[in-house]
């Protein structure tokens, strides 16, 4: 309250500034400041990083319920209306009439009168009309870098005025515009019982602090645990964005935020969200206007949106700083408050454990005839993520639409060192015959086959963290009007694999080129060439295997119609009735065979050409990673180059041309930083991507392995009934 | 290459195609059997209590040859003109395998030592199995006649089991073999003929016409098996790549999917000897079955065309015998003759109506047996199949 100014920015309060807080605050906090101050020293600088994302979260997770992209405006209008113009007469009157009076009169009278300044609205409004994207980041972004390099000794107050600031300004001026009702919803219900009580004993706080103890410990408790660990600068960078945005965003949101501070400072050591949000104080109040209808629904989401969302956005932070619009502003605050601190492997397993999406494709259908038919596909999409504007939703896609899709996400995201995974090849042979209209086996079961290899091609994708967050997939999914993708043509078959295989050329002469720092790529390149050479092998045995699978269910067809007749023409009437009973047998043999082949083939076989295409995906992250390698190699030398320009240049004493040369050096000094930077960022992202690969390629073989050993074994048990049924026949015979 | 029949495999062998009742005045069998580079070397042993042997028990020195010339005088032997010769073994065949030895060795170079290890097993237990087979058809062809009522008396054969030298033997040399096939021609020309002729009786007009259909039935039997039975095997070659590349696969590192392939590679390994086995017995019960039934069908309508050939003559000769009398011309030699074909038609068809009946028991009884057998042999390997696949299956879902 003191400071006015501070208030925009908000910065992440430190333990050591608390203290101070409660006092000022007044008696509410001065209970639970008590508490909190004294048990827990070190959680409290946790906490700290971590309230602010937390109150981010809570306001993101509003936004993203309403379509991510507008929300800011929304916010601001229905809670802020709902929460402001009265709650703040009535926060102030009926606390103050309960005996904590004062401290509240003074946060909210205060910052009111005094800060509610104009540079905060300011900060909240713009913003909120431009979405909340970019604008909103830059904003919080600055102050945060601010913060850290001047550490918040003096936070604590700040926050308190912001926390007052946000919600008073907006109270006084946009309020007006906004909001006018529902005050009286926020106090009546929490406020009454929350404050009233809390003020004259910690045990209302508590309850409270419990109610949210599950969700605090599922969400949050792990990364505020190991944010100790990690820089707190990363944390605060990213989380003050939020914050910021937060307060920005809405009256309501900005009381959360307010209120972290001060609750985290003022109650919890195990501070998290949740209770931020819902703790007691006056801030609170206006969520708990918001947590009435909303709140569950809020949290609902906001975990599923943080399990997914967060690592796919902190991915993209570090690469690209500029989240796109909708989709980021939440994730980002949603990233900052946790993936953060949290492993990869851990995020990971988050992931698949959240996962809420599935997709299968049905109905294949031939659409139009002769040379120009086509196969269309219907891709189904059943989620529960909050991204997609529905929970289930199909559209019709034809074949090049899946490979315009690889195209779109390979041109994206192979430069960075992601694994984009393969579609399968184009094959001439079997669409023609498909064109041709033959409706015979062999056609539809190439319809088939291409399928499942279209689904399986799609989930992979939808899997992959950062693959989901791309537009053109959700495009995809979701589009009913897709443009037609055009020049597929160069991915199909040979094309294909004339790409794959130019991949591993260039590589392989790179290789000899790169004397590799690090041995784990070294390694891994060469298991990964040894390995799909040795698929290649087995792909084209399980082929041969399917071959002769076929070939055994023709002629044991063939020989069981000949022992039918052999049987007809015997002339011992047992005899003759075993052996067409034996052709009884052979015949169902032939139909086991000719399933057993179908399962080598889906099972097994495809497994393995998907594999042999994802590998060559690999192996093209692993190119890339030398290629940005090799960027940075020839940027040294050129800035060797230089150098040595320069030295010459002084040796010569031509002090005209030192300037240039000068700034030549500094030019590549930069770029030589740059690309070294990128080609530790490829490095990693290809080192995170081929484990990742390598734990779903495990994952896969083990789930399709079983399930084909699982056939073969359902084979044999048939096989055993047959021939159990038989051998009585047999035995008949005299 | 020299091998060896192991006496507890040969059982598997022995017998297989025929019911044969033992007799202890004459057993027969194989007891060994040596290959050597373009010949078989069958030790032939024999047991008897009958007198005409010097002793009681005796092995000699056998070639595929000896045992043709041995049916070839049984088929040239008038006497015998009324019974089914057993018929002749197959011709001991290792081209293929051979070849395909030789081709291994070439491509030593260019595979792994384990493949190689591996396919020169492989072809090492086709051959063996090629070589027994073939051991049993010989014996099997021997215990036939041993246990005929009248071929086991022939002197032809007591010679071949007993005289301790070579028969000297030669194969036929290209006359004879020009002979051979136009004799075939004239009599399968003779045979249409014949079988075209009504038989007067109607067991026989049964059998011929059973036997016609039952021999081309059975031989489609017999090709559709053993094309049946190769694909089977194919198969079987293909799982045993299969495991061994998941082997290599297995091999490049320790992480938990190689441990996994391993496993599966080892099942693989185990599953593919037994779907190999599944084809081995398919082709001993069920193929070789067909086979020997193939030719003892063919036999059998040799015996009939001899019936049908002698009943031709006979009706020849009695329109000759009338024509004769009615010329009253050369009667006599007429009646000679007459005689001579009634004589010789009714002695072929007494005994052939035995025969074919005998025949008949011979078949349902080798029918039941080698039938029993392969569905107990399939059930046998099926359940270790599923034994194998569900406690892998179970070792690796438990790994997950």
């Amino acid at each position: 309250m003191k400071m006015a100014t501070s208030s925009e920015r908000s910065p992440p309060p430190f333990p050591e500034d608390l203290e101070p807080e409660p006092d000022e605050v007044g008696d509410q906090d001065s209970d639970d400041g008590e508490d909190i101050f004294l048990g827990a020293d070190n959680p409290l600088e946790i906490k700290m990083d971590h309230s602010l994302p937390a109150s981010d979260i809570a306001s993101s997770t509003k936004p993203l319920s309403e379509a991510s992209s507008a929300p800011v405006m929304d916010i601001l209008s229905e809670p802020a209306s709902e929460a402001f113009s009265a709650p703040m007469m009535n926060l102030l009157m009926e606390p103050a009439s309960e005996t904590s009076s004062a401290p509240m009169v003074d946060l909210l009278m205060e910052p009111a009168s005094e800060t509610s300044s104009a540079p905060m609205m300011n900060l909240f409004m713009e913003p909120a009309s431009e979405a909340s994207s970019g604008p909103m980041v830059d904003l919080l972004m600055d102050p945060a870098s601010d913060d850290l390099k001047e550490p918040p000794k003096p936070d604590i107050n700040p926050l308190a005025d912001i926390i007052n600031d946000a919600p008073l300004s907006e109270v006084k001026t946009p309020v007006a515009a906004m909001t006018q009702e529902p005050p009286s919803d926020l106090f009546d219900d929490e406020p009454s019982e929350l404050f009233a009580e809390p003020r004259q004993s910690n045990t209302a706080k508590q309850q409270q602090t419990s109610i949210f103890d599950e969700p605090d410990e599922d969400l949050f408790s792990e990364p505020l645990g190991e944010a100790l660990k990690k820089p707190q600068n990363d944390v605060f960078k990213e989380a003050l964005a939020p914050v910021a945005k937060a307060s920005n965003v809405c009256g309501p949101l900005s009381d959360n935020y307010n209120e972290d501070p001060t609750d985290i400072f003022t109650e919890e050591a195990i501070t998290t969200l949740p209770s931020a949000v819902s703790t007691v104080s006056v801030n609170s109040k206006t969520n708990g206007v918001h947590s009435d209808e909303e709140e569950p629904d809020i949290f609902a989401e906001a975990t599923v949106e943080l399990s997914l969302d967060s690592p796919r956005n902190d991915r993209k932070k570090k690469e690209a700083a500029k989240p796109s619009a909708s989709a980021s502003a939440p994730s980002v605050s949603a990233s900052a408050s946790k993936p953060q601190p949290k492993t990869l492997e851990e995020l990971d397993e988050e992931i698949e454990d959240k996962f809420e999406l599935n997709i299968s494709i049905t109905n294949p259908e031939k659409v139009g005839d002769g040379m120009n038919a086509y196969m269309a596909y219907k891709v189904s999409t059943q989620t529960t993520l909050p991204m997609f504007r529905s929970k289930t939703f199909t559209v019709r896609r034809r074949f090049s639409d899946f490979l315009g899709l690889y195209e779109k996400l390979s041109d994206k995201h192979t430069l960075n060192g992601y694994i984009v995974p393969p579609p399968p090849e184009k094959s001439i042979m079997g669409m023609t015959k498909v064109k041709v209209g033959k409706e015979d086996n062999s056609s539809a079961e190439f319809v088939e086959r291409r399928r499942a290899a279209l689904e399986r091609y799609l989930q992979r994708v939808v899997f992959h963290p950062s693959l989901l967050q791309d537009p053109d997939v959700r495009e995809f999914l979701e589009r009913d009007d897709m443009p037609r993708a055009h020049n597929t043509q160069a991915l199909s078959g040979a094309g294909f694999l004339k790409m794959i295989n130019r991949a591993t050329d260039s590589l392989s002469k790179m290789t000899i080129k790169m004397n590799e720092s690090d041995v784990w790529f070294e390694e891994k390149l060469q298991e990964v060439e040894a390995e799909d050479q040795q698929l290649r092998k087995l792909h084209i045995m399980v082929d041969s295997l399917v071959g002769h699978r076929k070939e055994l269910s023709v002629n044991t067809g063939g020989f069981a119609k000949s022992v039918a007749m052999l049987g007809s023409s015997e002339d011992n009437t047992a005899l003759s009735r075993a052996l067409s009973q034996l052709a009884e047998v052979e015949d169902k043999m032939e139909q086991l065979h000719q399933e057993q082949a179908a399962s080598d083939s889906f099972c097994f076989a495809e497994l393995l050409a998907d594999y042999i295409r994802l590998l060559g995906s690999v192996r093209a992250s692993f190119d890339q990673r030398m290629k940005t390698w090799q960027r940075w190699q020839d940027a040294q030398n050129m800035l060797q180059k230089k150098r040595e320009t320069e030295a010459k240049l002084l040796w010569a004493n031509k002090p005209d041309k030192l300037q240039q040369a000068k700034d030549d050096i500094t030019e590549w000094e930069a770029k030589v930083t740059q690309y070294e930077r990128d080609f530790d960022r490829v490095s990693a992202t290809v080192r995170k991507e081929v484990l990742r690969f390598e734990k779903e390629k495990a994952r896969d073989f083990k789930k399709q392995i079983i399930k084909y050993l699982e056939s073969l074994l359902q084979s044999q048990q048939q096989l055993i009934k047959y021939w159990e049924a038989f051998l009585p026949e047999a035995k008949a015979i005299a | 290459v020299r091998s060896c029949v192991e006496p507890q495999i040969e059982e598997d062998y022995q017998a297989v195609n025929v019911d044969l009742q033992t007799d202890a005045t004459l057993q027969v069998d194989i007891s060994d059997a040596l290959s050597e580079r373009d010949k078989v070397k069958f030790t032939v042993h024999t047991k008897s209590t009958l007198p005409n042997f010097k002793q009681n028990e005796f092995s000699v020195v056998r070639q595929h040859e000896e045992f043709i010339w041995l049916h070839d005088s049984f088929v040239e032997n008038e006497e015998y003109a009324g019974y089914i010769i057993p018929p002749a073994p197959p011709r001991p065949d290792f081209d293929a395998s051979r070849e395909k030895l030789q081709k291994l060795g070439e491509g030593e170079g260019s595979m792994t030592k384990e493949e190689f290890t591996k396919m020169k097993q492989e072809l090492e237990a086709e051959y063996l199995a090629i070589f027994k087979k073939t051991v049993a058809m010989h014996e099997v062809f021997l215990c036939r006649v041993a246990a005929h009522p009248v071929l086991r008396k022939d002197m032809n054969f007591h010679v071949f089991l007993e005289y301790n030298q070579d028969l000297s033997v030669r194969g036929k040399n290209k006359r004879e073999k020009m002979e051979d096939f136009f004799k075939n021609v004239v009599k399968s020309a003779d045979g249409v003929l014949v079988a075209g002729v009504k038989d007067v009786d109607d067991f026989f007009e049964h059998e011929k016409t059973f036997l016609l259909e039952y021999h081309n039935r059975v031989k489609d039997a017999s090709s559709k098996s053993d094309r049946m039975i190769r694909s089977h095997k194919s198969a079987a070659d293909d799982i045993n790549r299969i495991a061994s590349t998941l082997y290599t696969l297995g091999t490049q590192d320790s992480t938990d999917v190689c441990k996994f392939f391993l496993k599966v590679s080892e099942l693989f390994e185990k599953t593919r000897k037994i779907e190999a086995r599944v084809a081995a017995d398919e082709d001993l019960k069920l193929a070789d079955l067909l086979k020997y039934y193939l030719r003892e069908s063919q036999a059998a309508k040799d015996l009939l065309y001899r019936r049908g050939r002698a009943l031709v003559d006979y009706e020849n000769a009695n329109k000759a015998l009338d024509k004769a009398r009615a010329k009253n011309k050369d009667v006599l030699q007429a009646e000679t003759s007459q005689q001579v074909c009634c004589q010789k038609f009714e002695k072929i068809s007494e005994s052939a109506k035995q025969e074919l009946i005998d025949f008949k028991t011979r078949r349902v009884a080798a029918f039941r047996k080698n039938l029993v057998e392969l569905a107990e042999l399939e059930l046998k390997h099926a359940k270790g199949n599923l034994q194998l696949l569900q406690s892998c299956v179970g070792v690796l879902k438990g790994d997950t």
